[in-house]
């Protein structure tokens, strides 16, 4: 029988033990010995991290390998933290229950900003050196990768390497050059010095800046002649040749995405120019629809699992959708099983689509306008018109639904006071457009319920608005106030909820998207200040946070309310992300002259994502 | 068509909640292809009951589910089947067929058998006076508790409810309690009460338990109670 890292005692102390007792259907036993030892971490709670897709296909891929052992680490839980704390026990991978100290590799998922002090602890609790610079021969190399991997600055001081790109891509030369240096008696250095070869791996170490007076840098570059001076972002060019788990783990509790989830694609055709993903994971690549059913028929069979969900950025926009869905609903049917269909723009095919997935009258259609006005939603390259929203509303509202969710962003750049004006009147049209219909005809209780909400938009690296400031608190407060005012002028007020977000959030996730090395001070400060999980509210340390800036003497305004010139030199410039530079600097000007750019379908904007000779760009 | 199944759970999965079983096995059916029935409506759910929630930290040998199906064939190869998708610690053992008009484990179950262990260096006194002990709390004509439910609090007498209970020659003791949702005697529960009764001392942790079985009550007020294993009791 397996043993176990937590004795029985703790285990029946703490709430929910399934979090760290591994054996889920699906996970996958090796011997250990003699393989390199990879633990992958989600630097959030088990149920969080569990649901990521990422983690599921990396530990699929890695797997497969015969000479790779990857398992898995989550951040334990505030309860659990203490007692590993108290009794010493250092923090293990699941399947194996080892500590991972013990590890080759300690690869972490960077999905947000907010997850940073996780990843502190589970250096800390793990009993690994939190400064790459402090760790020795048999420390694991700590390699990070995700969307936040493309400014991985703020980072830099914690991991030894960065992985730019998609996972499926260079992990085998990475896995083949460790086992060459190890076979060879190589040093850690040596192998860092193979890693910074291999296209798409960053190690920072291997790079020095400088700042001029001003705060802003003045130069960064490579200081030896195996790393690169630009990192080029690594992408799958064919999406229907690459491994995709046929077995995903199957978690006993509850976990956040409980579902088989079929990537559909990835990349975006859309272009929306506040999107970091949109912009990073371009060039839009389909799977095959053949791939597709494939998938999903493997993985139900191989889960059990009661309900399968696409993923994608933009679900509408997959070329074969209806065929797809066709056949989803036909083999789920058979099986008892739910579809969940996120990210689909509202349109008849889509109303169509979900009425026969869906109880209708349960379930709420969501928009995501992100903006109030049509001069706003320009300036952000949204392509979406008031007349297809309340189109979209009145189609809805025939075929039954009476609940509408609307989503919008608050401190876009020109934002004025009209524009936010505009969301509460468009709120209360859509509205309107529901009480059109006379009354023996409306669905439901014959009452709309439509609920906006904003959240405050953070500036995001290799987007067009990478430049731009991100507003303040006090001016996030006063369009939040104004537009708590507007709503409740409404003539359907009674109709019209409200939900906003916390600023404080928001502006530490602003700080850390387009900050440099030299807050990676201010992250060991927070930490020790007690601040962890930042983005579960009942843990949140917003004074924490306040006092580590203090004491580290950094003015964190520098990095969020500061307008960058198009020629400043920004943390990230050193990663080619495929979206050239001359792009981004065309869509910023064009946002400010509200300029609409047409999506990858309609016409090629030269992004420069054409050089990855794959997806949309080459659609005949 | 109805079916009871028995299985076990033992070891690392006797962290694993009720709640959490019941969709492991709901994920499991699916994955070895029992036809199982599923309620109408757009969410459908399989119909599947469990004789008595077991706590977490008690394994079991005895575990009962009944389940409603569309179809079987051979429930010897069901039971393979469901057996090769069932991780390390929970085995299944026999799935029977019950008859259409059978009645639910859950409302027909009257008794459990609990073995309960120690841990290590935990064993709170040596088997001659862990044996005189029970004995001792046997022989009490009653035994009267303070039972905590979330409403209230009442003083029952629970020596009716204790069925049998001896210290077997493993050293572990062994007891038959009522069980059931008009009276259901935890094990936990006994054993606070004999530690506090006969003088040993009380560690709740120091308990290993495990349910060993479970049952239905075939007799009548003539013939007392006839316990009859839910494995064999199909009525």
């Amino acid at each position: 029988m397996k043993k176990l890292a937590l004795s029985d005692d703790i285990l029946l102390k703490i709430e929910k033990p399934a979090r760290y007792l591994g054996n889920e259907v699906n996970h996958v036993v090796k011997d250990p010995k003699g393989k390199i030892r990879f633990a992958m971490c989600f630097p959030d709670v088990y149920e969080i991290g569990m649901s990521h897709l990422g983690i599921q296909i990396l530990y699929d891929l890695l797997n497969a390998r015969e000479d790779v052992y990857c398992e898995r680490v989550y951040s334990p839980w505030m309860d659990l933290d203490a007692v590993m704390r108290e009794k010493k026990i250092p923090l293990f991978a699941l399947e194996s229950q080892d500590p991972i100290k013990d590890f080759d590799f300690l690869g972490i998922t960077i999905q947000y900003e907010m997850c940073y002090t996780n990843i502190l602890q589970v250096l800390d609790l793990g009993g690994i050196p939190m400064l790459a610079s402090e760790r020795g021969e048999n420390d694991p190399i700590v390699i990070g990768g995700g969307p936040c991997a493309y400014n991985p600055e703020p980072l830099a001081d914690f991991f030894d390497i960065f992985y730019i790109g998609e996972g499926e891509t260079v992990y085998d030369q990475l896995m083949d050059a460790y086992k060459a240096n190890k076979a060879a008696g190589g040093s850690r250095e040596d192998f860092l010095g193979m890693a910074a070869a291999i296209p798409g791996l960053y190690v920072p170490a291997f790079y020095d800046v400088a700042y001029n007076e001003d705060g802003t840098i003045a130069s960064f570059g490579p200081n030896r002649d195996c790393a690169p001076a630009v990192i080029e972002k690594q992408v799958v060019t064919d999406l229907s040749s690459v491994r995709y788990p046929e077995k995903p783990l199957v978690p006993f509790i509850k976990v956040t995405q409980d579902r088989v989830v079929l990537e559909i694609q990835r990349g975006c055709i859309r272009g929306c120019r506040f999107c970091q993903a949109g912009m990073v994971y371009r060039p839009n690549r389909e799977r095959k629809l053949d791939y597709l059913k494939e998938h999903a028929d493997k993985m139900l069979n191989s889960t059990g699992h009661d309900e399968i969900s696409l993923s994608s950025l933009s679900s509408s926009d997959y070329s074969e959708l209806e065929e797809l869905t066709d056949y989803l609903i036909r083999t789920c049917e058979n099986r008892k099983v739910n579809i969940s269909l996120p990210s689909l723009r509202i349109d008849a095919f889509s109303l169509d689509v979900m009425s026969k997935v869906q109880d209708v009258r349960k379930s709420s259609l969501t928009f995501a306008p992100e903006a109030g006005s049509q001069r706003m939603r320009d300036v952000i390259n949204k392509g979406l018109t008031e007349e297809v929203i309340l189109k979209g509303a009145a189609d809805a509202f025939a075929g039954g639904w009476n609940r509408v969710k609307l989503y919008f962003m608050l401190g876009l750049p020109t934002e004025t006071e009209e524009d936010i004006a505009g969301i509460a009147d468009l709120a209360n049209k859509v509205a309107k457009t529901f009480y059109e219909i006379p009354k023996g005809e409306r669905p439901g209780n014959g009452r709309v319920d439509v609920v906006a909400s904003t959240s405050f938009f953070v500036p995001k690296p290799f987007t067009p608005f990478q430049w731009v400031r991100q507003c303040t608190d006090e001016e996030f407060v006063a369009k939040q106030k104004f537009l708590s005012a507007k709503m409740k002028e409404q003539i359907n007020h009674k109709s019209m909820r409200y939900n906003w977000h916390e600023f404080e959030l928001t502006k530490l996730e602003g700080i850390f998207a387009r900050g440099d090395r030299r807050l990676g001070k201010v992250l060991v400060a927070a930490y020790k200040n007690g601040c962890i999980f930042d983005s579960w509210s009942e843990f949140f340390n917003y004074e924490g946070w306040m006092k580590a800036f203090e004491e580290c003497h950094v003015d964190y305004a520098f990095y969020v309310h500061r307008e960058r010139s198009l020629d400043e030199i920004l943390p990230w410039d050193f990663i080619n992300a495929g979206v050239t530079k001359e792009f981004l600097i065309r869509e910023y000007k064009r946002a400010h002259e509200e300029v609409v750019t047409p999506n990858c379908r309609q016409g090629c904007s030269g992004c420069g994502c054409r050089a990855y000779e794959g997806g949309v760009c080459y659609e005949a | 068509m109805k079916l009871r199944m028995r299985f076990g759970k033992e070891g690392i999965v006797k962290f694993i909640g009720h709640l959490d079983i019941m969709r492991y096995f709901q994920k499991a059916f699916r994955r070895a292809n029992v036809d199982i029935t599923y309620s109408q409506g757009y969410h459908p759910h399989p119909c599947l009951s469990f004789a008595s929630p077991l706590g977490v930290g008690l394994e079991s040998r005895g575990e009962y589910l009944d389940m409603e199906v569309n179809s079987f064939d051979d429930l010897e190869a069901m039971k393979d089947a469901v057996n090769a998708q069932m991780v390390e610690g929970i085995v299944v053992y026999s799935i029977r067929h019950l008859p259409d008009q059978a009645k639910n484990a859950m409302s027909i179950i009257a008794a459990a058998d609990y073995e309960v262990g120690f841990r290590e260096d935990m064993v709170p006194c040596d088997g001659e006076q862990l044996r005189a002990a029970v004995e001792s709390f046997m022989s009490r004509p009653e035994i009267r508790v303070i039972k905590k439910t979330k409403k209230s609090e009442r003083e029952i007498d629970i020596r009716p409810l204790i069925y049998q209970m001896v210290v077997q020659e493993n050293g572990k003791i062994f007891m038959q309690v009522a069980a059931g949702s008009a009276t259901n005697l935890k094990p936990e529960l006994v054993m606070q009460t004999l530690c506090r009764l006969e003088s040993l001392e009380e560690n709740d942790y120091a308990w290993l338990v495990t349910r060993c079985d479970m049952y239905a009550d075939k007799g009548n007020e003539q013939t007392g109670r006839q316990l009859v294993s839910l494995e064999d009791f199909a009525e």
